[in-house]
């Protein structure tokens, strides 16, 4: 390190160390009759019945609660990549001051408009880039997996269950690894069958991806795309899947035998309320099980009582703390060694995971 | 047994863009370029699921899809033949248009179940049937008949042929209903056929490929037909491929179809370089006509 690099270091940690002190956003009130506009963007349609569809419930639950002292509006379909910053931009210039991007895609263009709006405060979900006005939210969908994985493991006849994924992303790859282990853990002779769409919203394509996976004679689906799609070919072909960010109760008791439920309200009103007071933050968090942010749907009567309990058993020590869906001994796919005997991944690994646990053949596209 | 079921995903895959390409096809050769073919499938989708659902009749289906995709397409076709409207702008128009009609009158329908589709001769179903029938007769029409020789014409060049005394807006209004119902039967078979339910904004696209085939296909039933099973039928192939845990790069799979496209394109154009031909776009491509003598 030579001098001038010293010296700008020194710098730049004597500006780090001054901010606190100052006065980071504007943290003012938001003064009674006057109206907090909250902006929303969506990477698919409102009628997705999944994914978009849970968020938008969580912007309705906000309209419920502060009534006329909020105003809300959404961009529905926006494609992640350089088009959302267009879309925030508007939102922003039209004069939102809360934004949420609820897709991992927008994250760059988000922390680029956040840059040119620092009086607008963001919350991008499942993203991990922050500044001061952009906070970032997550749900533990792996825990909500593990639940599913076991019925997987369990009601397999085939002992084939496959996975629709979207992106080769984290968040996708900590459900498919953390599906694997819980149905492998209640069935040795599980194997795993994976599917990329690259994409989150395109019906057709997740249709015709449920039934190349029928046709390899899989007989349990679980998905990481947004429509319900997947489940309604299960239901002309047969076999098993499982609702996907919402409830997709439409489809009980059988092709959707149990459902992960993204339950955004309580963050969302927790959320404009701090705007509303000037108490906002940005932070990161991370909520699941335990916290109400991921919910187990109704366990149908197509699976056997015993082993509706035993899913069940295991939701109840995830949500209270018992228990972690990553614990050790636990090996990468490779065969190397990654977490030791009682050893729980730590929040850093699972949000950067980007292999898969031994026993998975499939690759992950790099 | 494998080989045959991942035959017929790629033959159903298929299916809507061919519809769609097909009818495109022949509105441009009477030189309309009609960019809404996205909102008239989106239209043709949930027409054709709620009058399937209504009487239980996948074909009542396809037949309400086909009517809703050809009214949709005549809102276009007044605004551009008679008012003489932007057709790029109003096509787009169109698109947004049908999905933003179908996303509001489509709220019923959301989780709703299609009645099942029944088979036909070789577990094909007909409409896959009537699709590939389509095509030799869409070519047999366009260059053995004299009607088809009338609409090429006027898309070839529109004050010759109403020099001639052909009647250039009837021509294209006819061929911009062809071309809506044919776009309105490929939605419908995504709703009806593919997904099995409605959803909002479940085209996620497949008109824009189709209307991409068009020019790949260079305006003919045949090509077209050939661009679908690359387009449709690469896509099902990979899918199924990674099901099946061939073990090659996903993101080769992925590219498929889109590199096979471009050596197509390439292809085509060099041949028609060496046979001394310009493009084969239709000479009066998206030129408005007006009468004046």
């Amino acid at each position: 390190m030579n001098r001038r690099t010293l010296l700008a270091s020194a710098a730049a940690a004597a500006l780090v160390a001054l901010l606190p002190a100052l006065p980071a956003a504007a943290q003012t009130p938001i003064p009674e009759g006057e109206k907090l506009k909250v902006g929303f963007i969506y990477v698919g349609p409102v009628g997705d019945g999944g994914w978009s569809y849970q968020h938008d419930l969580g912007r309705q639950a906000i309209e419920a609660e502060y009534g006329d002292r909020i105003e809300t509006t959404f961009i529905e379909s926006v494609p992640e990549g350089a088009d959302a910053e267009r879309a925030l931009t508007q939102l922003a210039l039209s004069g939102c001051k809360l934004i949420f991007a609820t897709s991992f895609g927008f994250m760059d263009a988000v922390i680029n408009t956040a840059a040119k709006f620092p009086d607008v405060k963001f919350e991008h979900a499942t993203g991990y880039k922050r500044a001061d006005n952009v906070a970032t939210y997550d749900a533990r969908f792996y825990e909500g997996r593990a639940v599913m994985g076991t019925i997987a493991g369990r009601m397999t006849k085939s002992n084939k269950i496959g996975y629709i994924g979207s992106f080769p992303i984290p968040e996708v790859i900590q459900g498919i690894n953390s599906s694997f282990l819980h149905a492998r853990k209640v069935n040795p002779d599980v194997e795993m069958r994976v599917v990329w769409a690259y994409t989150w919203f395109d019906p057709a394509k997740e249709a015709d991806a449920a039934s190349a996976l029928l046709a390899e004679g899989v007989d349990v689906i679980l998905q990481h795309t947004d429509s319900t799609a997947p489940l309604a070919k299960l239901q002309e072909k047969g076999g098993i899947g499982f609702g996907q960010a919402s409830d997709m109760a439409a489809f009980k008791p059988t092709p959707r035998v149990s459902s992960i439920i993204d339950n955004w309200a309580p963050y969302y009103v927790k959320r404009v309320g701090e705007v509303l007071d000037g108490t906002w933050k940005s932070h990161g968090v991370w909520l699941g099980i335990g916290d109400g942010e991921v919910q187990i749907g109704e366990i149908t009567e197509a699976v056997p009582a015993e082993v509706k309990a035993e899913a069940e058993a295991l939701r109840d020590q995830i949500g209270s703390g018992a228990y972690h869906p990553f614990t050790g001994p636990l090996n990468k796919q490779d065969g190397s060694a990654w977490l030791a005997e009682g050893q729980k991944a730590t929040d850093e690994e699972l949000s950067s995971m980007n292999f898969f646990v031994e026993g998975i053949s499939a690759q992950i596209p790099s | 047994m494998m080989e045959w079921t991942t035959l017929l995903l790629l033959l159903s895959a298929a299916t809507p863009i061919l519809f769609a390409a097909l009818g495109e096809a022949v509105a441009e050769r009477s030189g309309v370029l009609n960019l809404g073919v996205e909102g008239m499938m989106i239209t043709g989708a949930l027409a054709g699921f709620a009058a399937a659902h209504a009487t239980g009749s996948p074909m009542v289906g396809f037949v309400a899809g086909a009517l809703a995709g050809a009214a949709l397409s005549l809102i276009f076709a007044v605004l551009t033949q008679y008012l003489l409207t932007n057709q790029v702008a109003t096509g787009l128009a169109l698109t947004m248009f049908g999905l933003g009609l179908t996303a509001m009158f489509g709220k019923p329908y959301e989780g709703v179940k299609a009645p099942s589709m029944p088979g036909g001769p070789l577990g094909i179903n007909w409409v896959i049937w009537l699709g590939l029938i389509l095509v030799p007769v869409i070519w047999l029409v366009l260059n053995r008949t004299r009607p088809g020789l009338i609409l090429r014409g006027v898309g070839e060049n529109h004050e010759a042929a109403h020099a001639l005394g052909y009647k250039v807006r009837g021509v294209r209004m006819a061929a911009i209903a062809i071309g809506g119902a044919l776009a309105g039967i490929g939605g419908a078979y995504v709703s009806i056929a593919t997904v099995l339910q409605w959803t909002e904004g479940m085209t996620a696209g497949a008109g824009w490929i189709a209307l991409a085939i068009v020019v790949f296909a260079g305006w003919s039933p045949w090509g077209v037909l050939a661009g679908a099973w690359l387009f449709g039928g690469v896509t099902v192939l990979q899918l199924r491929l990674q099901a099946a845990g061939v073990a090659v790069p996903v993101q080769l799979l992925s590219m498929a179809p889109y590199l096979a496209t471009i050596i197509v394109l390439v292809i085509i154009s060099a041949r028609h370089k060496y046979a001394g031909g310009g493009g084969t776009a239709p000479g009066s491509l998206g030129r408005p006509f007006h009468a004046l003598r």
